[in-house]
């Protein structure tokens, strides 16, 4: 793809050079990386109190995996955008093998198969596939023409892109994710311009075989369906966890309990408050404010993503900031749908929040290639092909 | 619609990048179509929030209250605290059922890293069974590990000093001090005092204290008649408990009311003398004449109410509730005897009120009554000669209360005896207490049967279908030697108050005339304290006045003729059928103080068996009340103050 480039790109491109590092570190968004820093902090608060006043039990090893994060996101984000683009393919191929792989061998938790064990660290390698998705997909998109999007054949290979994943997740068995992955796929689509009654065409047939897939649905699956529907059906089963954190959540009121003086948290009436609940904790403790103000952050680093694809001049990095933008969105309004009782109970972390690496590592490292969009978006690179 | 465009496609393959002009276009184009998609998706996104800001709006704000509310039901858990169960003293103030401190050991599994090795260095300070040790385990497992489970119950001083002082080497190991019943006099007073017990569920009565683990109520005696009143108020305490019901702290806490104490008329002293005088069988009541308070109750045999509290095994039980001997029922109100001679003054009364006679007609007796066919023998077969009323009590002559229940009709005697607390519920403060039966036509005609002249024959002997209580037969003797409707009772006084009906006042007048009475009670003295009387041989000692008294000897089985023309000796019959002997009776004859029923199971005669006993019951009792005689409790509480 570098071959192709035109005798203009090379001339941008040895600006850079000569401009070197200091120049790339100028041009970070530093805003958003303190918009990250804010969000990590919240999240550090938020595991203090899940840890009863207690920092080291979650909060500081959180505070310590935020730090190498960070590092790993500006270290991702100087590199060229070209050379991700070549690399998307190897990533992806790589994504897939790790869900092969932990299909294999991997270490069985929760009832499914989700992680590899990495000595200290747990990658749940569908959360990376998210990220190598998008990546996959931006690239094969990256120089097609609108005519080009509009033919079936052309879209025949993201389409086994996105499946082999979905399948992949779905067989762990984690439906959540595996939805997740798909929507993630969809978006992608709809960005890069495949036509909207091909989407409205899917999703009459998806409505069509809904009573199908229920029916093979997994039954711990289709529980949290139907105590989603009626949680009270089973108080102390499978609806202990929704009841709880609403409970939790309304009865923290507008201004909340005060930091530490949770109840539901603290006296463990909250299921998983270090990971899946967190919200929940911070919605109690700091109320409907507390709630709403990280609600807000958390917006804001979606708007971010949509400022960076609209900025970007290229096709790739357009489409690789509103995947990962549509990315951290699903996180965060699965986790807090999903503790407001809005969506069936589905196993979602709240990236940067919650107690965890996995979610934690592969978010940043989708921020770290968001950066690195930000950084070059002005890069003529790649032009749209018939 | 784009089907063509494969075709295209290859046409077009070479010219794509021609023109510099021509690629701009496509990518403003591409660039544009992005844009507006991505508005849409950040429109969605943005909804999408909103709709979880509604969320929460809805959750913290509309409904905050209510959930704010389930919170605190979470994390609040109210605890009974049960108050200390009320004593019961005797009249002397000594306590007769109260509480002792129990010393327990508890085994908390979370606090120690190994259950089996704090329990092996437990049982080489205090020697636990292998059954214990098994109980222990199984509990243990059973329930979560922040429980305290009991290790041992009941522990003495000198083990709880020795679990004290290892206690570093006993981790897990806690001893607490809570509270049991503790009867000092034991078998003394069990069937007065009653025990304690579990609550089963038809004690569940909606007092929440019933709930508590270690609740006793009262099942029998004072213990269950004043089981509110011993009982008290729970207390409670408000905890904040988390989500596996651990405690985390007291939040707050409301002491309960304590039982209150009941003060019993019984005089232990004087229950124990009798009791130490009576054998298997026997029952004696002793009551105030003038107020009706029982002072001693005995009835043999008894048991041990302490035995309750540990629980009963069932090899225990088994020998209580089989076999001949009866040590959980109370004679005294549950054992029910024909009255035999002594129900003659309730006869006599009768005619007297009804005018069927004087107390100056002369019936003779010449051995026998003839009604018809039937002939009814004098228990002295050659017969009394002329009797009239008085002298037909001091002999007992059966042949003069055959005429007067053959004047009277079973009715009248019947409604005389209820007068005298024979045959109706005396209020008692024992539950189970029998009412025993006075028979009436009607009761008899209820069974379908007609009352015969003939029984009404037998009943103006005390014989028949009687079946009364030795209380009753006491409460009876009160209410001639009082003329006042004396009510037995037990209680003096409650958490230091004292009851109604200490003084004689509060008791109303039998309405019989005094004359009547004073004749009864003339010809009640002279069976005692004069020639031919049938209790002459047990006249009171010198020195506690005169007492007056009536025997009565009752058939449990019937005697046939041949038996009585062969000569007829009671004392060659097996014990079993040998007749009971009775006597009620009070003293001293001029001024009544106490009175006093016996009934000797199987004594063979009234005057052998039960009037000696009653004397000696009598003489005790004067000697125990010498220095104060049993006042009322109002008198008692003001000398106190």
């Amino acid at each position: 793809m570098i071959s192709s480039s035109s005798l203009f790109e090379r001339r941008l491109l040895a600006r850079d050079r000569g401009a070197g590092v200091l120049r790339k570190l100028w041009s970070i968004p530093w805003l958003f990386v303190l918009l990250l820093c804010a969000i990590a902090g919240i999240g550090y608060v938020a595991l203090t109190s899940a840890g009863s006043g207690n920092a080291d039990l979650y909060a500081n090893r959180h505070a310590l995996r935020f730090g190498f994060c960070l590092v790993m996101m500006l270290c991702i984000a100087f590199v060229d955008i070209r050379l991700i683009a070549a690399l998307a393919p190897l990533g992806y191929l790589v994504g897939v093998g790790l869900l092969v792989l932990v299909a294999l061998h991997g270490q069985v938790g929760g009832g499914a198969q989700r992680w590899i064990n990495l000595g200290p660290f747990q990658l749940q390698p569908s959360e990376l596939m998210k990220i190598m998705l998008v990546l996959a997909l931006a690239a094969w998109f990256h120089r097609a023409s609108w005519e080009r999007v509009g033919n079936p054949f052309f879209l025949l290979p993201p389409l086994l892109l996105v499946a082999v994943p979905v399948v992949l997740i779905y067989k762990q068995p984690n439906l959540g994710t595996s939805l997740i992955t798909l929507a993630l796929g969809g978006v992608v689509f709809w960005a890069s311009g495949v036509r909207w009654w091909k989407f409205a065409g899917v999703i009459a047939g998806a409505a069509a075989a809904a009573p199908i897939v229920y029916a093979n649905l997994r039954d711990y699956q289709r529980a949290r369906i139907t105590t989603f529907l009626d949680p009270e059906s089973d108080p102390l089963g499978a609806g202990y966890n929704i009841i709880q954190s609403k409970i939790a959540l309304g009865s923290g009121g507008v201004w909340g309990k005060g930091f530490l003086q949770g109840t539901q948290g603290h006296l463990n009436f909250l299921p998983e408050k270090e990971t899946d609940f967190i919200f929940t904790m911070i919605a109690e403790e700091f109320g409907l404010v507390g709630a709403l103000v990280t609600l807000f952050l958390l917006l804001c680093v979606v708007a971010f993503c949509l400022l960076v694809a609209l900025r970007c001049r290229h096709q790739f990095g357009r489409l690789l900031a509103i995947g990962l933008g549509a990315n951290w969105f699903f996180y965060v309004f699965v986790n807090v749908a999903m503790v407001t009782g809005s969506i069936p109970v589905g196993g979602v972390p709240l990236p940067l929040i919650s107690h965890g690496g996995s979610a934690m590592l592969t978010t940043m490292l989708g921020f770290g290639l968001l950066i690195a969009v930000w950084v070059q978006r002005d890069l003529e690179f790649g032009v749209a092909r018939d | 619609m784009k089907w063509p465009r494969i075709w295209r496609r290859r046409e077009k393959g070479g010219i794509a990048n021609f023109s510099m002009r021509g690629v701009k276009l496509e990518e403003e184009r591409r660039r544009a179509v992005f844009t507006r998609r991505a508005l849409v998706l950040g429109g969605l996104q943005l909804g999408a929030f909103g709709f979880l800001g509604w969320r929460l709006y809805r959750l913290q704000v509309e409904q905050g209250a209510r959930f704010a509310t389930l919170a605190e039901e979470n994390r609040l858990s109210a605890r009974l605290l049960s108050p200390p169960r009320g004593r019961v003293l005797d009249r002397n103030g000594r306590v007769v059922a109260g509480n002792r401190l129990n010393w327990r050991a508890l085994l908390v599994a979370e606090q120690t890293s190994d259950v089996n090795a704090t329990l092996e260095t437990f049982h080489r300070i205090v020697p636990l069974a292998e059954h214990e040790r098994a109980r222990i385990e199984r509990e243990v497992r059973r329930r979560r590990r922040f429980v305290p489970v009991i290790v041992r119950e009941f522990l003495t001083w000198e083990e709880m000093a020795r679990i004290e002082v290892n206690a570093p080497d006993l981790p897990g190991i806690l001893t607490d001090v809570g509270t049991t019943r503790i009867y000092p006099e034991g078998e003394h007073l069990a069937h007065i005092v009653g025990y304690v017990a579990p609550p089963a569920e038809r004690d569940m009565d909606g007092d929440p204290l019933l709930q508590l683990p270690g609740i006793r109520v009262g099942r029998a005696g004072i213990e269950r008649h004043h089981d509110q009143v011993l009982r008290g108020r729970a207390g409670a305490v408000q905890l904040e408990v988390n989500a596996v019901g651990r405690v985390i702290r007291e939040l707050d806490r409301r002491e309960g009311v304590p039982g209150q104490d009941v003060e019993i008329t019984i005089d232990t002293e004087l229950q124990k003398t009798i009791r130490g005088k009576i054998e298997e069988g026997t029952s004696v009541v002793v009551m105030n004449a003038r107020n009706g308070e029982v002072l001693a109750m005995a009835s043999q045999p008894s048991f041990d109410p302490n035995i309750f509290n540990a629980g009963v095994t069932a090899a225990q039980w088994r020998q209580w509730t089989s076999g001949r001997s009866t040590p959980l029922i109370n004679k005294t109100t549950n054992g029910l005897y024909a009255p035999g001679s002594t129900f003659k003054m309730v006869v006599a009364l009768a005619a007297l009120e009804a005018r069927v006679t004087t107390p100056f007609e002369r019936v003779v007796c010449p051995g026998h009554y003839d009604l018809g066919e039937t002939r009814f023998h004098c228990w002295n077969r050659n017969g009394h000669g002329a009797v009239d009323m008085r002298t037909s009590v001091k002999v007992s002559c059966d042949v003069y209360y055959y005429e007067m229940a053959k004047r009277l009709g079973i009715n009248r005697i019947a409604a005389m005896a209820r007068r005298f607390g024979l045959g109706v519920d005396l209020d008692i403060e024992l539950p189970g207490t029998r009412r025993g039966l006075v028979p009436t036509r009607e009761w008899r005609e209820a069974q379908g049967r007609p009352w015969a002249l003939g029984d009404t024959i037998v009943h103006g002997i005390g014989q028949g279908f009687y079946q009364l209580t030795p209380l009753s037969l006491c409460v009876m003797t009160a209410r001639l030697a009082s003329g006042r409707a004396v009510q037995p009772h037990l209680t003096r006084a409650i958490g230091g108050r004292p009851v109604r009906g200490s003084r004689p006042e509060d008791w109303p007048s039998m309405g019989i005339p005094e004359r009547d009475l004073r004749l009864m009670r003339d010809a009640m003295w002279s069976v005692v304290n004069e020639g031919g009387g049938t209790a002459q041989a047990s006249r009171l000692p010198g020195g506690f006045g005169m007492m007056a008294g009536k025997t009565g000897t009752t058939q449990v089985r019937r005697v046939s003729r041949e038996q009585r023309e062969r000569g007829f000796n009671v004392a060659t019959l097996p014990r079993e059928w040998r007749p009971h002997a009775l006597f009620v009776g009070y003293a001293p004859h001029d001024n009544p103080l106490y009175a006093v029923s016996v009934v000797v199971e199987h004594g063979t005669s009234g005057s052998g068996a039960a009037a000696p006993l009653a004397r000696d019951v009598l003489v005790d009792t004067f000697n125990r009340f010498r220095a104060a005689p049993p006042g009322p409790r109002v008198a008692d509480a003001a000398r106190g103050g």
